[in-house]
């Protein structure tokens, strides 16, 4: 164990995933309560495209990646506020596009596939010390929305028609937690990959959910299981030589199940 | 008296479609408006433009004296339809009441804020559900935790959309007597949309028919006569009792 702290590698990963695990755990909740989902799905491979596009354009991919992602989060938000179509709809048009423009992206120049497998699946190995900082940042702003944001998204979360009537800036609300959901997702595909990106949101969330009696009560609960999965998934990944991401999922799943048994019999 | 909601030819469109044209009424305060229309007819539209989740293309309308559009947050008491609420969201009613307490979802709950929830519940005799989880609720139940966070910052006007709807008898029942308290004991303005004719008939003093525009407005015993309600609703209705001053069917 002491082994696997000394490579700064792992120290890395160990501090970036136990704050992305806390990050996308706290911005899960609201993707479950509201039958979100899918959205996850679509920022992630949102996040694909612009990956693609950094890495074509010969920078880091992550700084295209966030205004990328956060322009598609905000597309779909304002297609679902604008149009007659349904949510998951928006989600579904916005996802392929962005795969295309991935696909298109990393077509053009020879070489870069390689590095794309590294955000598909997430490395260990690739978190930097820059994507460290950017994620204990995003864990400061998730913080900070607590004393006020939470509860006005739980609010619209739960009736948002109530939370209009009382004037409440429900539509403005929204897109701050689109574009904060994008950011932990794409600060988050390095260390779980974005084929599992959807699992990193939802999975500590759905597992609150089946053991809590409130929305606050399911907020920390998702958090810890987010931030304890990681942990655990990315030393058990490190041991046994296996994928970082898939490891961390497999344990979340694995609890998950364990949760839905008990709360069925309780 | 003041007027608690007065409409100037108020006139919604939704996409394309006009769904209210020329609404035009003046209900004094302390009264009691029922709403009532066939299906499509406007009826929650009008209180959700009331409500302010709808903006009106043409007209205007005052609630208590204020435009409609520039009303503080608290003034006005909603009841959303309680069927179509989230019954799964783990929440209490704790929860429910100390949410519209303070805009906001609650965190940490001092004692200070559960007197304030249990006193608020209290109102309509519902104390007891306090720590109760809203899936575990019947729907009679969940009508009376709306009742009492909308009543609890005493706002002059109280809107509930079909109240009766995911409600059986008696919780309807309970319901009529709960408001028919608010209004006498605290002057407080009550407008409902209802397919309910006989709540519009025993506990509504105003009634305001629509199909897309105002068929009558008026106190109950002008505005809910037969001719009144064949307008409405072309139909008058075999199990319907007979409207205070109108005519059996």
């Amino acid at each position: 164990m002491m082994d696997l702290l000394s490579h700064p590698f792992m120290q890395r990963a160990l501090a970036g995933g136990v704050l992305v695990g806390m990050l996308a755990s706290y911005f899960g909740v609201f993707v479950v309560q509201r039958r979100m989902s899918f959205l996850g799905a679509g920022l992630s491979h949102a996040a694909f495209g612009g990956v693609a596009l950094g890495l074509l354009l010969g920078t880091e991919p992550l700084v295209v990646a966030v205004p990328f992602t956060v322009m598609v989060s905000l597309g779909i938000n304002w297609v679902r506020r604008h149009t007659r179509l349904a949510g998951d709809t928006a989600v579904g048009v916005f996802f392929a596009v962005s795969v295309a423009l991935g696909l298109v992206f990393l077509s053009i120049r020879r070489g870069i596939t390689v590095d794309a497998f590294t955000y598909l699946f997430g490395s260990v190995l690739s978190v930097s010390p820059t994507d460290v900082l950017l994620a204990g940042a995003m864990l400061a702003v998730g913080l900070a929305t607590l004393p006020r944001l939470w509860g006005r998204w739980a609010y619209a979360s739960f009736d948002e028609e109530s939370a209009r009537a009382e004037r409440l800036p429900v539509d403005r609300d929204d897109y701050v937690l689109f574009t904060l959901l994008a950011v932990t997702i794409v600060v988050s595909v390095k260390v779980v990959g974005i084929i599992l990106m959807t699992a990193f949101l939802v999975i500590p969330a759905a597992s609150a959910r089946l053991v809590s009696p409130t929305f606050r009560h399911m907020t920390v609960r998702a958090v810890i299981i987010g931030a304890v999965s990681s942990l655990a998934g990315l030393v058990v990944s490190y041991l046994i030589d296996i994928p970082s991401g898939a490891t961390i999922v497999l344990l979340q799943a694995a609890l998950f199940f364990g949760l839905v048994f008990v709360s069925r019999r309780a | 008296m003041t007027d608690a909601v007065r409409t100037e030819h108020l006139r919604v469109t939704l996409g394309d479609r006009d769904v209210l044209q020329d609404i035009t009424f003046r209900l004094p305060a302390g009264s009691m408006l029922a709403i009532l229309g066939p299906n499509g007819s406007g009826k929650s539209t009008l209180l959700r433009t009331l409500v302010g989740l709808v903006k009106p293309s043409a007209g205007s309308y005052r609630i208590m004296g204020r435009d409609g559009n520039d009303l503080p947050r608290g003034s006005i008491g909603y009841v959303p339809q309680i069927k179509s609420l989230d019954r799964i969201f783990p929440a209490r009613a704790i929860d429910l009441v100390l949410t519209a307490d303070r805009g906001r979802w609650p965190g940490r709950i001092s004692k200070t804020d559960r007197d304030v929830a249990e006193a608020a519940l209290d109102q309509v005799g519902a104390r007891h559900l306090v720590d109760r989880p809203i899936g575990a609720l019947s729907g009679g139940e969940l009508q009376r935790i709306y009742l009492a966070r909308a009543a609890m910052r005493d706002p002059g006007l109280l809107l509930l959309d079909e109240p009766e709807a995911g409600v059986d008898a008696v919780g309807t029942a309970d319901l009529h007597a709960q408001l028919d308290r608010f209004r006498s004991s605290h002057g407080t303005t009550v407008v409902l949309v209802t397919h309910d004719w006989d709540a519009a008939q025993y506990h509504a003093t105003h009634v305001l028919l629509l199909r897309g525009r105002q068929i009558a407005f008026g106190p109950t015993e002008e505005a809910f006569g037969e001719e009144q309600l064949r307008r409405a609703f072309g139909h008058v209705g075999h199990a319907h009792a007979a409207p205070r001053g109108g005519t059996a069917t």
